[in-house]
């Protein structure tokens, strides 16, 4: 065999794994989805509806995220556990009720108009056991909302001076021991469909106009609702 | 090609007369297939006639494949032509004769792309001023203005979704847009993080969503119909989902949206920041 048919056959060779390192690396990435859970469906006689509990942590810690360890997140209980996923399950035409713990501190709205609580049964949503129709911007931490279905739910965050006593850094965080906001709100389900969801709060710490990393990125600030 | 007038040698003298045989079969193309152009694709070509900005776009759209048309087909046709009176004998291994230069060809050629060229760029400015930017984002100042009342209204895009702000309804901001029909916008359009793009096609209306600056956008909606806002700046993982629902309705059915619109968000208006061209939201911890 002469040099150059040599030559040819190994960069043909690295070219070749390369592209294969490359297509396996996105198609990776690609089906690359935190796994979807199921909202607990309630028997008719306790009202029906369906229900949901989620929580949001100013730090996933390296249990639940080795490769991002301080970004925020949320989570959902699962049989009794907490689940890394923002892919929900939940009945179409029903009423979801939706619990929500949150154990983080204000960024700020950047846009006060999702101050408002909207899209919800009774356009409201109880903060602590207090029922409001909106909250503070400037003490958002996160907020929850499905734009194809109206739905915008703002989640004022704990006090500086509580995260600073009880920063729960190492998700998942139980509500009984790190301080926290307790939110509740329900919204309708109307046709099947697969609809996203996001948080608009910039808390993307350390991101380009704090809208980068787990804002985008599907399993921590953003991601799916399947209604079946 | 050669003319009987300029025979290349090595040439048979019967040669026919490739130019005049070339454009006699150009013009009898063009002629035939301009006009059916004009009727079967041009229907299909740019926006509807939802705003009379986006019938005039329609109109620029057909001009635009009606001039192109005869270009096409030129190139075309003398690619096929070529093909089969100029090609080369089975075994025969010949070049063709060299030609060099042909100032009649060069200069037609110039002449004739320069004049189509510039005019339609003047014809594009022209209809572009006239018509009040057609549709376009002019930024902050714009050269013509429409006269006449016009309804303001902002669209604010973020990351991801696009609200609106009707100034002259209290400052209220909504998710939906609606417009009451035959009544002249004013989009004055900003962002509030990363460059977004307004981009309401059936309406015609496309302008860029720069954060920290004022473009602005007219349009007169023609039709009562629906239509679709989508974001025409890839922004980031939620880009192809940044969608809104608009609405033309008359203006009977516009004041009663636009005040329950006021009556439900009012805790959100109050909220809101004074209105403004533009919006520097106040760095977040998180972010800074």
């Amino acid at each position: 065999m002469s040099v150059m048919a040599k030559k040819v056959i190994g960069v043909t060779l690295a070219v070749a794994v390369v592209g294969v390192a490359i297509a396996l690396y996105v198609a990776d990435w690609a089906t690359s989805f935190p796994p979807p859970v199921s909202s607990t469906v309630n028997p008719v006689s306790a009202g029906g509806g369906a229900n949901l509990t989620i929580e949001t942590v100013g730090a996933v810690g390296r249990k639940v995220s080795p490769a991002n360890p301080d970004w925020v997140s949320y989570l959902v209980k699962s049989h009794g556990r907490w689940v890394h996923s923002t892919i929900y399950t939940v009945p179409a035409n029903s009423v979801v009720h939706v619990t929500l713990y949150e154990f983080d501190s204000a960024s700020g709205l950047r846009n006060q108009f999702f101050s408002q609580v909207q899209g919800t049964v009774g356009g409201t949503m109880t903060l602590d056991g207090k029922t409001v129709n909106a909250v503070n911007g400037e003490e958002a931490a996160h907020s929850f909302a499905i734009p194809e279905l109206g739905v915008f739910v703002p989640l004022p965050g704990v006090s500086e001076a509580e995260e600073e006593k009880d920063f729960c850094e190492e998700a998942p965080c139980e509500p009984g021991q790190y301080h926290h906001r307790t939110i509740t709100f329900s919204f309708r389900t109307g046709k099947k469909g697969h609809y996203r969801w996001q948080c608009f709060v910039p808390c993307g710490a350390g991101f380009l106009n704090g809208n980068g990393g787990p804002m985008q990125t599907l399993g921590y600030m953003d991601g799916f609702i399947d209604v079946v | 090609m050669s003319s009987e007038s300029s025979v290349a040698p090595g040439l048979a003298p019967e040669e026919p007369n490739h130019w005049r045989r070339f454009l006699s079969i150009w013009v009898i193309a063009s002629v035939i297939g301009t006009p059916l152009i004009v009727l079967l694709v041009g229907p299909l070509l740019g926006p509807s006639t939802g705003s009379e900005e986006a019938g005039g776009q329609h109109t620029i759209m057909t001009v635009l494949a009606a001039v192109a048309t005869p270009v096409f087909m030129l190139v075309v046709l003398f690619i096929a032509y070529s093909l089969v009176y100029f090609r080369q004998e089975k075994g025969a291994a010949l070049e063709g004769p060299a030609i060099r230069g042909n100032a009649r060809v060069q200069a037609v050629w110039i002449v004739v792309t320069s004049l189509i060229v510039l005019g339609l760029a003047v014809y594009g400015t022209y209809e572009l001023e006239d018509h009040y930017g057609h549709g376009s984002g002019s930024g902050p100042n714009p050269l013509t203005v429409p006269s006449g009342p016009k309804l303001p209204v902002q669209v604010i895009a973020q990351q991801w979704l696009f609200t609106y702000r009707y100034p002259t309804y209290g400052g209220v901001e909504t998710t939906h847009l609606e417009l009451p029909v035959d009544q002249e916008v004013e989009f004055n359009v900003t962002s509030l993080d990363v460059i977004h793009s307004f981009w309401a096609y059936k309406l015609g209306v496309k302008a860029d969503a720069n954060p920290g600056a004022n473009n602005i956008a007219f349009v007169k909606p023609t039709k009562e119909e629906s239509f679709e806002v989508r974001c025409a700046e890839l922004c980031g993982i939620w880009h192809g989902a940044m969608v809104n629902p608009g609405k033309v309705v008359s203006a009977t059915a516009f004041n009663t949206w636009i005040h329950e619109q006021q009556a439900r968000l009012a805790p959100a208006t109050k909220a809101l920041p004074s209105y403004s061209k533009t919006y520097i939201p106040e760095p977040t911890r998180r972010a800074e």
